[in-house]
């Protein structure tokens, strides 16, 4: 059969490119204007090129909040994807008890962040928080506020609250999709519950754990929302994440050029990690 | 290997069951025999799973005493009964390697790491994937698994019996006779007992020297292939084993008679039973066509390449005969039953005739 060529069919996908330019793409080129250039208000704008770009990467104000951002990253990886494994492995499989365990798992993704944030703020003061003031009576020396190590402590153990069920339903829809069958083949291989974790459950589980890693990744290393209403990035500069520093940096002190700057080079970052993760996890699986 | 004993099996999934209807098996007793080939047969839901995981201790029967060769197993976890079982869907470990996956079964029971080498070996040999050994079983074909899935049974050189749950559905057709025929020689060469779940009564006829047909969680038969073909003890043999399936028709007996609406059929013998609910069975092969006999009208003709089945109607009743691929259906059709192939139900089971 003849087939017919024409190119009707770009109309098709104009309505979405028209989407993408206004909410994505008219936005970033916004930033890319900023970051090239400097104004000292008035809407009159002076070239600078690469200046913003240079400082950025020469500050280290920048650098002090990627290293607070990659630990940050690294600590709630290493929390909530163990956690989430174990307490997926450890639902009901039938019965009354898995809906009311996915409810009761879906709810703190239901919570508006910054009211997330509003929670553990008040959950944690020592004055009227039911934990800070807990905390307290009981001899701790506990104060978020005043203490970087107890902010860290609070903003970490709010994420794993607010984050580990997205790990924990992923899991979970990963291990129902197992059939009964690789549990009784594996109880007549006489499996002990390790090796049918390490040989059957992980291995199925494998394509969900991607997900929720390069999820979880992105997100906290994007973090913005609650350490902003808990600590608002003190005390100090100690709980000041990128994110928080951009928009102190863009909002606070109105330096559109250097914040600008600063979102592009925050932007390719993400899209590289988040690219290298992907790459390694399925090549991993590719070889195996 | 081991003699299997059932001794008045019952199953309920529920607790506290009452009646029949909540039993998923309702009562077995039977024994199979050391290094026999058995097929358990019937249609889905008829409780042959179910038996079959009974055995392999993956359930625990509610009522009643399994035996392995005299000693009793009836409360042993699977792996004390020393069992493998085949599922329908290939179970394999992704992650490891052919040789690995058939080395699994025999670490996890701390075997010696040269006898794991030496029985792995020898077990690659015998289902033909010797080549394979080093590869990711990831990747096989369905088949290939499948075999995966028996070896890890035949390594371990003392299992009691293995147990197939409908092995084939997912392999090619062409895949399935190879693999059946590996399965015969497997069994001829090393005498496993071998218990066959399955649905389809070719896999059933070919695998097995003794089918075990089940319906509605009971067993209704047990023999060889012939004997369910000739003698089918219920009507639901009859109807299961053959294809066209034994045509069943209600008949008022007398003596060595057998009334059906206007027509008259002689019996090789008087049935030891009388009054209503009696049923004549008769196998399509042993309905003769002819211009003599009962008259029929013919519906359809089916040529299915060996023979032609004939869809008539006798008495108002569908009627399926089997013509010979060159024979033709007579200008006036009548049909004869051949008495060698007339059998005599009361309320679906079977009665013997006298002389």
């Amino acid at each position: 059969m003849e087939k017919t060529w024409n190119n009707k069919a770009w109309f098709m996908v104009l309505p979405v490119l028209v989407l993408v330019a206004f909410s994505a793409v008219i936005p970033l080129m916004t930033v890319v204007n900023y970051s090239v250039q400097d104004t000292f208000g008035g809407n009159q704008f002076f070239w600078a090129g690469a200046e913003w770009f240079e400082e950025m990467l020469h500050s280290d104000r920048f650098w002090a909040a990627m290293g607070r951002n990659l630990i940050f990253s690294a600590i709630i990886l290493s929390i909530q994807i163990p956690l989430g494994i174990f307490i997926a492995l450890n639902m009901p499989r039938k019965g009354w008890g898995v809906p009311v365990c996915l409810v009761l798992m879906a709810l703190p993704l239901l919570i508006p962040w910054n009211v997330v944030g509003t929670i553990w703020q008040v959950f944690g003061r020592i004055d009227i928080g039911l934990l800070g003031y807990t905390l307290h009576a009981l001899g701790f020396d506990y104060n978020y506020v005043n203490d970087p190590f107890d902010a860290w402590v609070t903003v970490i153990v709010m994420d794993v609250w607010h984050w580990t069920s997205l790990v924990v339903l992923l899991c979970y829809a990963g291990l129902v999709s197992i059939p009964d069958a690789f549990y009784q083949a594996a109880k007549i291989d006489g499996a002990s519950r390790w090796a049918v974790f390490r040989y059957i459950q992980l291995p199925k589980m494998q394509r969900v754990l991607l997900i929720a890693v390069l999820l979880r990744f992105m997100d906290s290393f994007m973090i913005y929302t609650e350490p902003f209403v808990v600590t608002g990035g003190g005390p100090g500069n100690s709980t000041t994440f990128l994110s928080i520093d951009l928009v102190k940096m863009a909002v606070g002190q109105f330096d559109l050029g250097p914040a600008a700057a600063m979102s592009i080079i925050y932007f390719l970052i993400v899209l590289l990690l988040s690219w290298v993760f992907y790459t390694v996890m399925t090549n991993y699986d590719v070889e195996k | 290997m081991a003699r299997i004993d059932l001794n008045h099996i019952r199953h309920a999934y529920g607790a506290n069951p009452k009646s029949d209807k909540d039993y998923a098996l309702r009562e077995v007793h039977h024994s199979f025999d050391d290094g026999g080939a058995y097929a358990l047969l019937g249609p889905s839901g008829c409780g042959k799973t179910t038996l079959l995981n009974i055995i392999s201790g993956l359930l625990h029967a509610s009522h009643g005493q399994l035996l392995f060769d005299g000693k009793d197993v009836t409360r042993l976890s699977t792996q004390e009964r020393n069992i493998a079982q085949v599922f329908q869907f290939p179970v394999i470990y992704d992650t490891m390697t052919v040789y690995d996956n058939l080395a699994f079964p025999l670490r996890n029971r701390g075997v010696a790491e040269a006898d794991v080498d030496r029985k792995v070996r020898e077990t690659l040999e015998m289902i033909d994937l010797a080549s394979w050994a080093k590869r990711k079983a990831r990747g096989l074909t369905a088949d290939q698994k499948q075999k995966i899935s028996l070896g890890r049974g035949l390594v371990r050189s003392d299992v009691n019996a293995i147990l197939f749950d409908e092995p084939l559905t997912v392999i090619d057709p062409h895949m399935k006779w190879v693999l059946r025929s590996q399965l015969k020689q497997l069994h001829r060469r090393f005498g496993y007992t071998m218990i066959y779940v399955t649905h389809d009564q070719t896999e059933a006829l070919t695998f097995a020297e003794k089918v075990v047909v089940m319906y509605d969680g009971e067993i209704v038969q047990i023999g060889t292939p012939a004997e369910l073909f000739e003698r089918p003890k219920h009507t639901f043999v009859g109807y299961f084993i053959g294809s066209p399936g034994m045509n069943v028709m209600p008949v008022a007996v007398d003596g060595r008679r057998a009334r059906l609406g206007e027509q008259v059929i002689d019996l090789p013998g008087a049935p030891k039973a009388e009054g209503n609910g009696i049923e004549l069975g008769i196998r399509p092969e042993y309905v003769r066509l002819g211009a003599k006999g009962m008259p029929v009208t013919v519906r359809k003709v089916e040529d299915i390449g060996r023979h032609k089945v004939v869809r008539a109607s006798l008495e108002g009743r569908e009627i399926a005969a089997i013509l010979g691929e060159d024979d033709n259906v007579p200008a006036d059709p009548h049909v004869t039953f051949d008495p060698a192939g007339i059998n005599l139900y009361d309320k679906s089971w079977r009665v013997e005739m006298g002389a």
